[in-house]
């Protein structure tokens, strides 16, 4: 195995109850790549995302992240070990603004040994986060607007900027686009590009063609819960990309998924 | 390519909506209710144009009337100790029940160890135990008290953060068992006769500074520590906190034992103020805190309201209850009256926070 390898599933299996959501799932993640996961409905996308990132347990399988086999018990396992996510529900507490939802259960701290009752420091927070927001490109008028008061397209890009503004291993987006507009998908693919310039790895889950064409290195496909073709983006094109999507075609080594 | 970095994303915002807290409001009803007390006061013929708030007697050393505004928030006091409590729970979108009776449990548990051995010179007729607990350091009492209204508090939140037992039931179940401990504690008997040093904690008005004291205290660690923060995340959206590593089950077992421990010693004080301990005592505290805290704008659905918003609500009911009084209604009015403003302030503030989204 070569050093450069940030993430690898070998067999990975997810079954729910007699369902076979995941089949023996063989994915390789390289440094500095961005990589889409595409799929018809129930291929098995989010499914893979999930047992990545702990939120489910797999039933089956190796994950190797950072060069060792892992077991994480929930996302906070991952979150630690360097996986961030960005899952469809954004995961953001409405009536905190944006540092708050930023630093949230890992705040800055003074006077550590007050325990719970330990001191915020704001000031701290506050810095790091416009530093974040600025190093993802976020606009945002006020920080100190709380969530509930943003909209859909900027609610995003706080999903977003919290995990690109701690040091990550490894960003993974499930269909961060999915229900927003024009002007607030184009921000949310600038950040992913910044990542992209900043050489920090990423899973894009996406139903978007053309964003997928436009940001990725690599599209991996997913059909009946099996991946069915692993695509460079220079040697394919939409069309292509649905045949496989849709099974009319079968990628190379992958035989087994037709 | 076009900079579109720079969309404001069909945000609409506006600063001076935003720059308006909540409590603001709250400060607002406030005056107002006491300029139409103060108004009946002067234009009433049956009044004889007496001043609910300035001082009517020929005084040169205060403007204002001293006596009633004292009582004002002398009555408030004990009941906003508990809702400091509630408000809390309440962030978490919890709802704590069981406050009252455990006033009443604790006033008769601490106070069975406060009680002086004798009485104008004749063994005290209410002591509960044996020599053994008479004239004890008024400390004991204390921490015994706290530590009784901590355990009912652990036992609250483990109930409900690792049991799932919804809030409004354990705590309804703890309502009725704490009532049932006051009872048991004595066999139904009042405790009285308690030393000085415990007579002093709710003497004259004690009450009022411990209240401000716990509000401040708490205003200030809901605003700037870790703990107040994730208690509004736990309001806010329970899975995010889960999910951003903040541990929610220790953390509402947390809460609950606050708001128990300052139920507690609210017990305290009332039974240091009424210089005896009767199983009864504490009746409907819990209904009024929690009234304090919905008037101070603190939402039942959680995440929202701040520990000055229950004191300013504590204020408004504060006031009702002086003014009826004042203006010569009797207690049935102050009722109705009260009923009606609590469902009257929710319903202003869902008006609200539906025009601000």
């Amino acid at each position: 195995m070569s050093d450069d390898i940030v993430l690898e599933t070998r067999n990975l299996t997810k079954h729910y109850g007699g369902v076979q959501a995941l089949n023996n799932a063989n994915f390789t993640l390289r440094k500095g790549e961005h990589v889409a996961i595409m799929g018809d409905n129930g291929a098995g996308k989010s499914t893979f995302v999930r047992q990545i990132t702990g939120v489910e347990q797999r039933t089956s399988g190796d994950i190797i992240f950072d060069g060792k086999p892992v077991h994480f018990t929930g996302p906070i396992d991952a979150r630690e070990a360097g996986i961030e996510a960005v899952f469809q529900t954004l995961a953001l507490a409405d009536h905190l603004d944006v540092p708050d939802n930023l630093f949230l259960g890992r705040e800055k701290t003074k006077f550590d040994w007050l325990g719970p009752f330990r001191l915020l420091d704001y000031k701290a927070m506050r810095n790091d986060t416009l530093a974040a927001l600025d190093r993802t490109g976020v606009k945002i008028p006020n920080i100190k607007n709380t969530i509930e008061r943003m909209s859909g397209g900027q609610r995003q890009c706080v999903a977003i900027a919290r995990t690109a503004s701690f040091a990550s291993k490894l960003t993974i987006m499930d269909e961060p686009t999915a229900a927003l507009g024009v002007q607030e998908t184009a921000q949310v693919e600038n950040i992913i590009r910044t990542l992209k310039e900043q050489g920090e790895p990423l899973i894009l889950v996406s139903h978007n063609m053309r964003q997928v064409m436009d940001l990725v290195d690599r599209i991996v496909v997913f059909r009946r819960g099996r991946i069915c073709a692993d695509l460079r983006k220079e040697e394919t094109d939409g069309n292509d990309v649905v045949a496989y999507i849709t099974g009319a075609k079968t990628g190379k080594g992958f035989e087994d998924a037709a | 390519m076009a900079d579109t970095t720079q969309g404001t994303g069909g945000l609409t915002f506006d600063k001076s909506k935003r720059s308006w807290p909540n409590e603001l409001n709250i400060l607002l009803a406030l005056i107002i209710i006491i300029a139409v007390f103060e108004a009946i006061g002067q234009l009433a013929p049956y009044m004889n144009g007496q001043s609910f708030l300035f001082d009517t007697k020929d005084r040169f050393d205060s403007i204002f009337n001293e006596a009633r505004l004292q009582i004002i928030i002398l009555q408030v006091a004990i009941i906003g100790i508990i809702a400091l409590g509630v408000t809390q729970v309440i962030i978490t979108a919890g709802i704590d029940l069981s406050s009252g009776p455990l006033v009443a449990a604790t006033a008769m548990i601490a106070m069975s160890f406060a009680q002086v051995g004798e009485v104008n010179g004749f063994p005290n007729p209410k002591a509960l135990f044996g020599p053994w607990a008479m004239d004890l350091p008024v400390i004991v009492p204390v921490v015994i008290g706290l530590a009784f209204g901590a355990v009912i508090g652990i036992i609250n939140g483990t109930f409900i953060a690792y049991f799932r037992i919804p809030p409004f039931i354990a705590t309804l179940g703890m309502f009725l068992f704490c009532r049932g401990i006051a009872l048991w504690w004595s066999g139904g008997n009042p405790v009285s006769f308690p030393t000085d040093a415990y007579a002093w904690i709710g003497s004259g008005m004690m009450p009022v500074v411990w209240f401000v004291a716990l509000a401040i205290i708490f205003q200030l660690i809901m605003s700037y520590t870790v703990y107040g923060k994730h208690t509004y995340a736990i309001g806010s959206n329970e899975e995010a906190a889960r999910m951003s590593g903040i541990n929610v089950r220790r953390h509402k077992v947390l809460v609950y034992m606050i708001a128990s421990m300052l139920a507690a010693f609210a017990g305290i004080v009332l039974s240091s103020k009424a210089v005896t301990a009767q199983a009864g005592m504490g009746e409907f505290y819990e209904l009024f805190a929690i009234a304090m805290a919905v008037i101070g704008g603190i939402s039942l659905q959680g995440g929202r309201g701040s520990i000055i918003g229950t004191v300013l609500g504590a204020m408004v009911l504060g006031v009702i209850r002086s003014g009826f009084t004042y203006i010569k209604l009797d207690g049935s009015y102050q009722l109705m009256a009260m009923g009606a403003i609590i469902v009257a302030a929710v319903i202003l503030d869902q008006y609200r926070q539906r025009n601000r989204a």
